[in-house]
């Protein structure tokens, strides 16, 4: 980094309604040196606690006030070599704050939003950002929904559309799931595709998704143009005991807060919203059999009944699998003995949901992966 | 898909789909189908806020308009509940419980006990309670606490239109006696509400705002007004935890000694008379179980020990408001022993 390059840290637009968030408590000291990618700082929106990783390499010269509110796209820090000069830092910020203006409400009024289709007798809701080039499908996992991408749809989608959908069972979808198998769920995601007449796509699937985007990948591997596969079920037998039956059955804040603890390495993340969040998808009439149905077919005795290893072995599109070292749910050590083709990205202190807890790195991963470009 | 909503549209959607769901629901009350029997839209009023509005036309004959007779109809109501079928009552104001106190208290809340478990009651009491629309004495009160006080009872008071939706649905499906509270100053209060029916356990309050510094405990429209003084507070520099009740039994009794815990100071805010009441309640459970954790005296903020009055520059005196719990908060944030 030359004297000359001083990089805004900015703060993050983290889904649709995200406006502000508060900064909670700096990570690092003031003048550290950091690294690309380096978790600076921990910020908190209304739905969300998570940390803003560093955007350059070089020493941190400034830093808003812990406690203070920061719009999208404000000031959070100053990054720059140590012998830049003080009063350049001060002057960088002066004038970044000086031409900064804040989204306004009628601009975020203006941004796409979430969508209904049907298909075969089920509305399944999605959202799609960016246009044009081979389209990227994100499927989440047991329980999650379309916002589960919240940190990575927008960076996804900077050179091509972006599809995230909320299964069958999920979301705002319908609460109809069939029979609940692996198959049926990726049927539904076939005649999604084909409904919004996309013949092929990238296929991202995070979890039970991961089963599902390989179950595809396997029984029309013409329409999936790539497989990335995130802390995938069907490739061990473990799976945390209790969990399934724990998401399935709870009906209170503190049978729920636990279980989805779990899914992260950093509990603290699992913020009351978060909480609130899910209890409000889980009162739904219906989601709680839907769940039970997909559950029942995933395990049986403790033990993962569904395998996505046929699958693999037979898809030939380039393969990407990442997973978090610290994962509580399905441990990182399912991603061994895969085709030699594959490329396997294991994340350091990292639980179940690396998209979430090392965004960049997921995006980072999975952007290179999708334009079939050498993962950095 | 959720779509923001009034309270009053909530609770008529809730009605709407469990009728649709379930034939053994039927609607009871004074004017609940009002124009019945006459030319054009037979049910052109439902109700006198029009809550049941629309009703009679999908369900006819399982809207029932009743006499003015509470004594007989809430009687009525418990017993097609023993009998098989979940009737939703509306004892038009709460301030009427008098005439058919029996019905509730000796009756409904004591059948499941009396038969060793096996009756069930599953009869739900919709009522309008609360001060503030000018209603006089007689059409104002708050007498939860009356209701609270009787075992075998469920006490339900919804502060937004999402709880509102979920909690009624819930209270329909329950197999106990319930009595659904909805205050009069409520009923226009928008916000967000799914359209698909679902139901909000009953003994879980909602944290509504978190913070470190002094503990609000809170029910019905008071949930409001502590919301409003938090957030002049947080002005100040005093973060105030803001606790919903939402049911008062059961009482989520974990939730409220986990935020004493966290803050050590507390504000117990009701609109009731103060004594032997909800707030009285609450500051008895703390002083018992989380003393330790206290570092001032629990403040209660209530009503004045009398009648609601009909003078509106009175009536407004009466009710707690925001800055009446600002101040009730800035003296136990700053007392120091």
């Amino acid at each position: 980094m030359s004297a000359s390059d001083l990089r805004a840290l900015v703060m993050p637009k983290w889904g649709l309604t995200m406006t502000e968030a508060v900064v909670v408590k700096w990570l690092v000291d003031e003048g550290a040196d950091v690294e690309l990618g380096a978790e600076l700082v921990d910020v908190e929106t209304e739905k969300i606690l998570s940390a803003v990783e560093s955007p350059a390499s070089g020493a941190l010269r400034w830093r808003a006030a812990e406690g203070s509110t920061i719009p999208v796209g404000g000031l959070l820090g100053v990054i720059a070599d140590a012998d830049v000069p003080d009063d350049a830092i001060v002057g960088f910020a002066a004038t970044f704050e000086a031409e900064f203006t804040p989204e306004t409400e009628a601009v975020a009024g203006d941004e796409p939003s979430p969508q209904q289709v049907e298909v075969n007798g089920r509305s399944l809701r999605y959202l799609k950002l960016g246009e044009g080039g081979e389209p990227v499908v994100l499927v989440h996992g047991f329980g999650g929904d379309l916002n589960n991408w919240l940190f990575n749809h927008e960076a996804l989608s900077a050179q091509r559309a972006v599809y995230a959908l909320d299964l069958p069972g999920h979301g705002e979808s319908s609460t109809n799931v069939g029979d609940g198998t692996v198959a049926t769920l990726a049927q539904a995601v076939a005649d999604f595709m084909d409904a919004l007449e996309l013949p092929a796509a990238h296929l991202v699937g995070h979890s039970l998704g991961g089963a599902i985007a390989a179950e595809l990948a396997g029984t029309a591997p013409d329409q999936v143009r790539s497989l990335s596969l995130i802390a995938s079920v069907g490739l061990g037998g473990e799976l945390l005991a209790g969990f399934l039956d724990g998401f399935v059955t709870a009906r209170r804040r503190r049978q729920i807060k636990p279980v989805l603890e779990a899914l992260f390495a950093d509990p603290a993340l699992v913020t009351r919203r978060l909480v609130n969040d899910v209890l409000q998808y889980k009162r739904l009439d219906g989601v709680e059999d839907a769940l039970g149905a997909i559950a029942r077919n995933l395990v049986s005795d403790g033990q993962q009944t569904v395998s996505i290893r046929e699958c693999l072995a037979t898809y030939p599109g380039p393969t990407l699998v990442i997973w978090g070292a610290a994962d509580q749910i399905v441990p990182a050590s399912h991603a061994g003995g895969l085709p030699e083709r594959t490329h396997v990205e294991v994340i350091e202190a990292v639980g179940h949901m690396p998209m979430m807890e090392a965004s960049m790195r997921v995006n980072q991963v999975l952007g290179a992966h999708v334009q079939e470009l050498p993962i950095p | 898909m959720a779509r923001t909503i009034t309270m009053l549209q909530a609770i008529n959607e809730a009605l709407d789909q469990e009728m649709a769901r379930d034939s053994s629901v039927i609607v009871m009350g004074e004017d609940v189908v009002g124009g019945s029997g006459a030319e054009g839209e037979m049910d052109a009023w439902g109700g006198p806020l029009g809550v049941t509005k629309g009703l009679y036309g999908k369900y006819g004959d399982r809207m029932l308009d009743t006499p003015i007779t509470e004594s007989a109809f809430i009687g009525a109501a418990v017993g097609a509940a023993a009998s098989g079928l979940r009737p939703v009552a509306e004892l038009m104001f709460s301030d009427f419980v008098g005439v058919c106190f029996d019905q509730i208290y000796n009756q409904a809340a004591k059948f499941r006990y009396m038969f060793g478990g096996r009756a069930e009651t599953p009869v739900v009491v919709r009522t309008m309670y609360g001060a503030g629309l000018r209603a006089a004495a007689q059409h104002s009160q708050s007498p939860y606490s009356i209701f609270t006080h009787v075992p075998g009872l469920k006490c339900v008071m919804p502060v937004t239109p999402y709880d509102a939706k979920g909690l009624l649905i819930q209270a329909i499906r329950d197999n106990d006696p319930v009595i659904f509270f909805e205050h009069k100053g409520l009923y226009e209060t928008e916000g967000e509400v799914p359209e698909q029916s679902y139901s909000i356990p009953f003994g879980e309050a909602n944290v509504v705002r978190e913070g470190d510094d002094v503990s609000i405990i809170s029910l019905g429209l008071m949930v409001h007004r502590s919301l409003a003084a938090a957030e002049t507070l947080a002005g100040e520099g005093i973060q105030c935890e803001v606790v919903d009740l939402r049911t008062t039994s059961p009482l989520d009794e974990e939730t409220v000694l986990e935020s004493a815990e966290n803050t050590g100071r507390m504000v117990v805010v009701d609109e009731a008379p103060p004594r032997c009441s909800v707030a009285t309640d609450i500051s008895a459970l703390v002083a018992q179980h989380a003393f330790d954790a206290l570092e001032a005296p629990i403040t209660l903020v209530t009503a004045p020990h009398t009648p609601v009055p009909f003078a509106g520059v009175l009536e407004d005196q009466y009710m707690p408001d925001a800055a009446r719990i600002a101040a009730a908060v800035r003296r136990v944030a700053g007392y120091a022993q």
